[in-house]
């Protein structure tokens, strides 16, 4: 083992005020004149511990170096129950990836104390399997929380089934008292989940698992069944069924807080099954401060199964572009709406539609208009009508169209005036 | 002794209103207008043909006009900063003028150049007139930072002085008794190069769709005012309101499927290259106002385009590192995939969605697209569909858009990626819905893309979608032809969005569900809302690797961590 050996060096003077500050509040006074002999490496590992826990990992790693005691206190099990893995390659991110050494070091010493993990990948296959490699390797972990993150592309899915299959398994054997689980964009499947279930099911709470195309309907209710403590559920439109809200909706089941949904088109004029009513009255009996949040992805002609009975839905959000017809729906079946945003409708002013969500929405605190027309006169209107309880008001200027009534110039004056804050329009560079 | 002057363009390609200029010539004895070749053109070597050749074109252009005046225009090979020297001592210069240029890159040039200067014995006059206001003045009454939101920087230029007023153009009255000595051989010395003589190939090249120079400019600054005065006197037939409005530069209105195509009264790349000067185009557009509208104040909408130009001159001024994302104070850290391949097929108009293959297609043919297409571009690179990075796509403009210069380009590319000036980002451009609605007819796309004129427009923006007996008539089968869409677009939509929402969450430390709220307000001077916002951070004291600002690092990992392996 090659060791390099450092001198002592005199921290700066901010981390001695600060020790020293320490020092007074801890049970053993030290007299002022030894304060400036004090001897650093007798610092008690408390003390240590509490002062590391502000530094990031960087400034901590050059305080482990200073002097065996500091590199103890740096090894501590709480100060590594915390880890983002970052594995990115050269060739497709600009982003640095962490140390393969201090990852080795990890697993070595500090896999038992992990509870909190993410891992974070671009968009290599190279990346999403040099994270099931470490998953493998957690054999002494109990996670508490685990989270795979792709940011860019979805490598996980580009990685062997079994091997990821295996690596998750690893995690949900060891752990049993798995509380969140963010497993988006990933090939987990039905079986995994069910040995997810026979480990966790006391204690998991979040599951995030959008686009995950090798689960069933069957398999995520499994999940409902069992895991009475879920409160927070992500997932896409084709998993979820009549029977997942009744079990989400079940006595034995704790409040549900958030159910957050994605609806996605593979393919133009894709047929999409339709949930009861009486389902999501269920889920609004038995969680009544239940938030559900609607991503929609479909072609305008695909909207024909939604919105046309009542639908508890919260926060809606219209990724492509949505009908005219469908947002008048929307007005009349969704009292609880807090949050409607619309990247496109289209050339047809939504004077109507506006008006009404503002009358029938009693709830609605945020409004998101792209690609859309609106009459100056109408939006006026509408922003009188729901007056200070819209705290979110993002209009694109080009959404705006001047009338009789007022114009680009007025308008912002208006509706700052029923806002009470000073509003306007979101802006494109124009050059 | 009268001083022998030498006036130094770089931009400011023009005679009129050129204060540094006539600063040249008063009380000169002689007087040589120079313009330097070198490879850092517009901050890069980046620069293709349809920009070399307007260039050039302003170049012939001014040398014509100074001929007019008994001067010439002397084109230099080489760097200034080489150079300069040896022209001080040959022609004995005792005067260097040149216009103002905010560019970091340009500032840190010409102090150089001053330096060489002043130990020459030579004073140096420069004056302010790319802009129309000084910047350093706009910075200051922000509190030392420039304004990141539009409306602040509106606000603040409200407060301000107007422009000042364009001078006149040089003149034989101006000119004085200053001359131009100019010898026998100044066309093989000093002569404006050719396409050729810079190695281009011309074969087969189309003629130019924007002609460079002064005098083309001029003439289009009258014709883009008289169709002004047209729209705005159909409309007062109709309604009062509208007239007020129409006059406004919001093209959004008038956005059809002839917006789209090059127009003879388009004035972006002649204010780039300072062919117009932005102060005339100002003072035009106030004088057509208060005559049309009886000398009321006008609206700032009024001068959209030159402000949004101003805009973004502010916020680079100070900012060397304003063209990337690395180390730069305003710019958030996306995780950008690096996809070489992805990349090559949006510049080369290969992506399989002819809206977008279009405009790019148009932008390499010609050097210039409308901004709403631009929007749909960089968009669909960026946020929307493929997630690369910003600085390629502003690389891609640079090389090919004929206005876009080193501020401006890049303060849109963050712009419309949402890596800066607190944009919200749900609004993303549908690369088939978008073009749509722009241009039902698909005309745009047959005529930059003539291997889908088959088509009839219900598929011409979808192609793959349609039957194969539609493509088998349009004598183009999708997949051999042309290519196939290169992406999903409503999963990668989804994707992105997700994306975008977790890095402004993670920035903007919200819990909330909402998207909207993710992004900051800024507070009402622009400089950003929350304490803790800071787009060139992200959050301490979490076991994070991309903390730090390492940008000049070329270690993927961070350095240090070597540091700790000794095991």
């Amino acid at each position: 083992m090659k060791r390099v050996f450092i001198q002592h060096k005199s921290p700066p003077p901010d981390a001695r005020k600060k020790v020293r500050r320490e020092l007074s509040e801890a049970s053993e006074v030290v007299p002022a004149s030894d304060v400036s002999e004090y001897d650093w490496s007798r610092l008690p590992q408390e003390l240590l511990l509490h002062i590391f826990q502000y530094l990031p990992l960087l400034d901590r790693a050059y305080a482990s170096q200073v002097c065996r005691g500091w590199n103890q206190a740096f090894h501590m099990p709480e100060l590594w129950r915390c880890f983002e893995f970052e594995l990115n390659q050269p060739a497709s991110s600009y982003l640095k990836a962490t140390h393969p050494d201090l990852i080795k070091q990890i697993i070595k010493r500090h896999s038992n104390h992990l509870q909190y993990v993410s891992f974070k990948v671009d968009s290599s296959t190279e990346s999403a399997e040099a994270a099931c490699d470490i998953l493998s390797q957690l054999v002494n972990c109990s996670l508490k929380t685990l989270g795979l993150i792709s940011t860019a592309r979805p490598s996980f899915m580009e990685v062997p089934k079994s091997h990821f299959i295996s690596a998750l398994t690893v995690v949900f054997v060891n752990s049993k008292s798995l509380s969140s689980l963010k497993i988006d964009d990933t090939p987990v499947d039905d079986p995994s989940l069910k040995v997810l279930v026979a480990n966790n099911s006391d204690t998991l709470k979040l599951l995030k698992m959008s686009s995950c195309p090798h689960v069933s309907p069957a398999g995520i209710l499994c999940v409902a069944d069992q895991c009475h403590g879920l409160r927070e559920l992500a997932l896409n439109y084709h998993l979820l069924s009549d029977e997942l809200l009744l079990a989400l909706s079940s006595e034995k089941h704790v409040h549900l807080e958030h159910l957050r949904i994605d609806v996605v088109s593979e393919n133009p004029g894709q047929h999409f099954h339709t949930i009861k009513k009486s389902s999501w009255d269920a889920m609004v009996r038995h969680s009544p401060k239940f938030n559900l949040v609607m991503y929609f992805f479909l072609y305008e002609d695909e909207f024909g199964p939604f919105f046309n009975e009542e639908i508890p839905v919260t926060h809606l959000y219209f990724g492509r572009s949505v009908s005219k017809e469908v947002l008048g729906r929307v007005g009349l079946h969704c009292p609880r709406l807090v949050e409607l945003v619309v990247c496109a409708n289209g050339l047809r002013p939504l004077d109507e539609e506006l008006i009404r969500i503002a009358k029938h929405c009693t709830q609605l605190s945020a409004i998101g208009l792209g690609e859309c027309e609106v009459s100056c006169s109408a939006f006026v209107e509408f922003v009188k009508m729901c007056g200070r309880r819209l705290s979110q008001l993002s209009i694109m200027e080009e959404v705006l169209i001047p009338d009789h009534k007022y114009s680009l110039d007025e308008i912002h004056w208006e509706v700052s005036k029923h806002l009470g804050r000073v509003w306007f329009p979101d802006m494109m560079p124009t050059w | 002794m009268a001083p022998n002057s030498i006036h130094w363009f770089r931009k400011g390609l023009r005679l009129h209103d050129n204060p540094a200029l006539r600063e040249a010539v008063r009380g000169a004895g002689t007087v040589r207008c120079v313009y330097f070749l070198d490879p850092w053109f517009a901050g890069s070597s980046n620069v293709g043909v349809n920009r070399w050749r307007f260039l050039l074109q302003c170049l012939e252009d001014l040398d014509a006009n100074l001929r007019k005046l008994n001067s010439r225009l002397f084109v230099i090979r080489g760097q200034p900063a080489n150079v300069f020297p040896r022209l001080f001592k040959e022609w004995k210069i005792s005067r260097l003028t040149f216009e103002y240029d905010s560019e970091p890159f340009g500032k840190e040039r010409d102090a150089a150049i001053k330096k060489l200067a002043m130990e020459a014995g030579v004073e140096v006059i420069v004056k302010i007139s790319h802009t129309l206001y000084d910047l350093d003045k706009i910075i200051e009454l922000n509190g030392g930072q420039p304004p990141l939101t539009y409306k602040r920087f509106q606000t603040l230029i409200s407060r301000l002085d107007p422009p000042e007023m364009p001078v006149e153009p040089l003149s034989d009255t101006l000119m004085g008794c200053c001359v131009t000595p100019v010898s026998e051989d100044h066309g093989e010395k000093y002569g404006v190069p050719s396409l050729e003589e810079l190695g281009f190939d011309t074969e087969g090249l189309p003629t130019a769709v924007w002609p460079g120079g002064e005098t083309e400019a001029l003439t289009r600054i009258e014709r883009h005012l008289e169709r002004k005065v047209k729209q705005s006197a159909n409309f007062q037939r109709t309604n009062k309101r509208f007239q007020l409005y129409e006059i406004h530069l919001n093209l959004f209105l008038e956005m059809n499927a002839n917006s789209l195509l090059a127009s003879p009264t388009g004035l972006s790349p002649y204010l780039r290259f300072g062919c117009l000067s932005c102060r005339l185009f100002y003072f035009k557009l106030t004088d057509l106002y208060r005559k049309v509208k009886k000398n009321s104040s006008p609206p700032l909408s009024l001068y959209g385009q030159l402000l949004w130009r101003e805009f973004f001159y502010t916020a680079a001024t100070n900012n060397p590192r304003f063209d990337k994302m690395e180390g730069n104070p305003i710019c958030v850290r996306i995780p950008w995939d690096k996809n070489p391949e992805a990349l090559a097929k949006w510049a080369e108009a290969r992506t399989g969605f002819p809206w977008i293959d279009a405009i790019m297609s148009q932008l390499r043919q010609e050097g210039w697209i409308h901004h709403l297409a631009r929007h749909a571009v960089a968009c669909f690179l960026t946020r929307g569909d493929l997630w690369i990075s910003w600085e390629e796509g502003m690389k891609v403009f640079e090389e090919l858009l004929l206005d876009a210069d080193w501020s401006v380009n890049a303060g849109s590319w963050m712009w419309l990626s949402c890596s800066s000036f607190f944009q919200q980002f749900f609004h993303c451009y549908c690369p088939v819905g978008f073009g749509r609605r722009t241009d039902p007819n698909g005309d745009f796309i047959r005529r930059y893309l003539p291997i889908l004129r088959g088509f009839p427009a219900k598929f011409i923006y979808d192609p793959w979608n349609a039957p194969e007996s539609v493509q088998a008539a349009a004598k183009c089968i999708i997949g051999v032809h042309y290519p196939k869409p290169m992406v999903h677009h409503a999963e990668a939509s989804r994707l992105n969005i997700e994306r975008m929402k977790q890095i402004y969450q993670q920035l903007s430390r919200y819990r909330g569900l909402g998207l909207l709220a993710s992004v900051p307000s800024t507070n009402g001077n622009g400089n950003g809302g929350m304490m803790s916002y800071s787009p060139g951070e992200q959050q301490p004291g979490t076991n994070n690797n991309n903390n730090n600002n390492n940008s000049h690092c070329k270690s993927r990992f961070n350095p240090a961590e070597a540091i700790f392996f000794f095991s």
